[in-house]
């Protein structure tokens, strides 16, 4: 395959841009592979280009249902960030924002990972207090994070409302510089295009009917495009999983529910960084393309439909035009919804599980995109020597039983 | 946008106006045998959830109206309330024989004790 480069851009560009190659090929599913991973989103697309790379496992497929990354790895928010309050979810969501530093050089493609710094408003004294508890928490770790005070905040974001009359007036920050934004697409393709490189087979429009599993062991799956043997299957189905599970019989511990984003109509830049709101609910960025990129809170009750509630969506505005009261004539350009997949003490599962060569990567819920290299990068070394990774060991299922929990739900710096 | 009926006071409403309670007729292991309680018998309870693409079943409140509680019946996928029943009710017998996975195991034994004859 060709690299991407200045010489390559010049070279087509005197063709008319008619000899580009395709960036990844349309696979034909063959009838066994050594693994198969079953979703060809963010994070199962990284783990297959991982398992190649890293592992040398290049005879595997991955499979899907839709097409590549058409689900919430095209659904999300973009943000980057790794300023968890616990241990664990510092070591991984810090591995992912690292390894998105290189990722463009590492795959050749340009995902357009850019460092403009998060802030995390802090409107209460309370939420003040937890932050900075995080902050502390984070340069125990070696985060490059540090506490911001009102003026700074201002300075750093000029539109946002710092009155001090406001319903819930700034009173600092958590800032991460190192933090941003990445291109979502490109990531996605990024990592299908360098899997496929690889040898790796991506087969879209392939929807997994049945998980065979004899005397407690996988043996192949069943699909629209007809039967695979293989000995491993990775699941990494997102807000799926538990339909997917249950094809192998394995219940897993958690519920899928709608979150929403929408993006404004285009404007000129008005802000440079990530600003997120939690006490009201609400973040905000800019594309490169001008739209305002907005998020808030999940629903509250299961859904498979990929239509969220406006009552939500409405919260999110709501909260937002308080914090920045500039945005508040701009109109709507476009919303979506993805299905997310909660677990309950809000930290993802990486997980063996009880068939033997059956694997998950899921529970993601409401921050599966800044994750993604981390998570395909652990995930892999999970399959590939069939242990948990260092890094993926405290995320594994059997945590609900033992009471081991990785609480980001109470007390982490992120919407839920 | 969900459109829902309370089936204590009537009303109809949206998402806004109800309280979504989560999963239905989750069974506290504790409550009729506390001694022997496995961590994994415990964690179930706790944390795994029914989460069927399809059917499901669950508790609402009637946050805007009366404030009751009341189970309903819902798809996960269309959005449409399939039917309300009280709080300290099973589904009515045709909903229950139309869940499909989990929840048919879970309501196996009260269809079969619902078609014995009463005696």
């Amino acid at each position: 395959m060709s690299r991407y480069s200045i010489f390559s851009l010049a070279r087509n560009a005197l063709n008319y841009h008619k000899d580009w190659e395709r960036a990844w090929r349309s696979a034909e599913l063959k009838s066994e592979y050594d693994a198969v991973i079953i979703g060809a989103g963010g994070h199962g697309l990284a783990t297959a280009y991982y398992l190649a790379k890293e592992h040398n496992m290049t005879n595997i497929a991955v499979i899907e249902k839709g097409w590549l990354g058409g689900g919430n790895t095209g659904r999300n928010t973009t943000i980057i960030r790794s300023n968890y309050l616990q241990d664990s979810s510092i070591a991984i969501y810090e591995l992912a924002r690292s390894l998105y530093e290189d990722l463009s050089q590492d795959l050749n493609y340009n995902t357009m990972f850019s460092p403009r710094g998060v802030m995390m408003m802090c409107q209460t004294e309370h939420e003040l207090r937890a932050f900075q508890r995080t902050a502390h928490a984070n340069r125990l770790a070696g985060l490059d994070c540090r506490m911001i005070d009102r003026t700074e905040v201002k300075r750093l974001c000029p539109i946002i409302n710092d009155s001090p009359d406001a319903r819930y007036p700034i009173l600092g920050a958590y800032y991460q510089p190192r933090g941003g934004t990445g291109r979502h697409d490109a990531v996605a393709w990024g990592y299908a295009r360098g899997a496929d490189e690889r040898g790796v087979d991506i087969v879209q429009n392939c929807e997994v009917l049945g998980i065979n599993v004899k005397n407690g062991k996988v043996t192949g799956i069943e699909t629209s495009k007809g039967s695979i043997k293989t000995a491993k299957v990775a699941v990494v189905t997102a807000g799926h999983t538990s339909v997917v599970m249950e094809m192998a019989g394995v219940r897993m511990p958690v519920e899928s529910v709608c979150l929403q984003a929408l993006v404004s109509e285009p404007i000129k830049p008005v802000i440079d960084c990530v600003v997120m709101a939690n006490t009201v609910h609400g973040y905000m960025s800019q594309s490169d393309k001008g739209e305002l990129v907005i998020g808030g809170g999940a629903d509250s009750y299961n859904n498979y439909s990929q239509r969220g509630a406006f009552a939500s969506l409405e919260h999110t505005v709501t909260a937002l035009v308080e914090t920045f009261p500039i945005i508040s004539r701009l109109r709507t350009l476009r919303l979506w919804g993805g299905i997310v997949d909660m677990t309950g003490d809000r930290s993802p599962i990486i997980s063996k599980t009880d068939v033997q060569g059956l694997y998950v990567n899921c529970g993601w819920g409401t921050g599966g995109f800044k994750s993604i290299p981390g998570s395909g990068f652990v995930f892999a070394d999970t399959i590939a020597n069939d242990r948990p990774h260092p890094i993926a060991e405290p995320f594994g299922m059997n945590r609900f039983a033992e009471g081991r929990f990785i609480d980001e739900s109470v007390s982490a710096a992120v919407a839920h | 946008m969900l459109v829902i009926k309370c089936p204590v006071c009537g009303v109809e409403g949206e998402e806004g106006d109800f309280h979504a309670g989560g999963q239905a007729h989750i069974a506290r292991p504790a409550s009729s045998n506390p001694e022997n309680i496995s961590d994994i018998e415990q964690s179930d309870y706790l944390f795994m959830r029914h989460n069927p693409k399809g059917l499901h079943f669950e508790r609402w409140r009637c946050d805007r109206g009366c404030g009751k509680w009341f189970h309903a019946a819902r798809d996960t996928v269309t959005l449409e309330f399939k039917g309300y029943y009280a709080i300290n009710e099973l589904p009515p017998v045709e909903l229950m024989e139309q869940a499909k996975g989990y929840w048919a195991e879970h309501f196996a034994s009260a269809i079969k004790s619902s078609k014995r004859p009463k005696s």
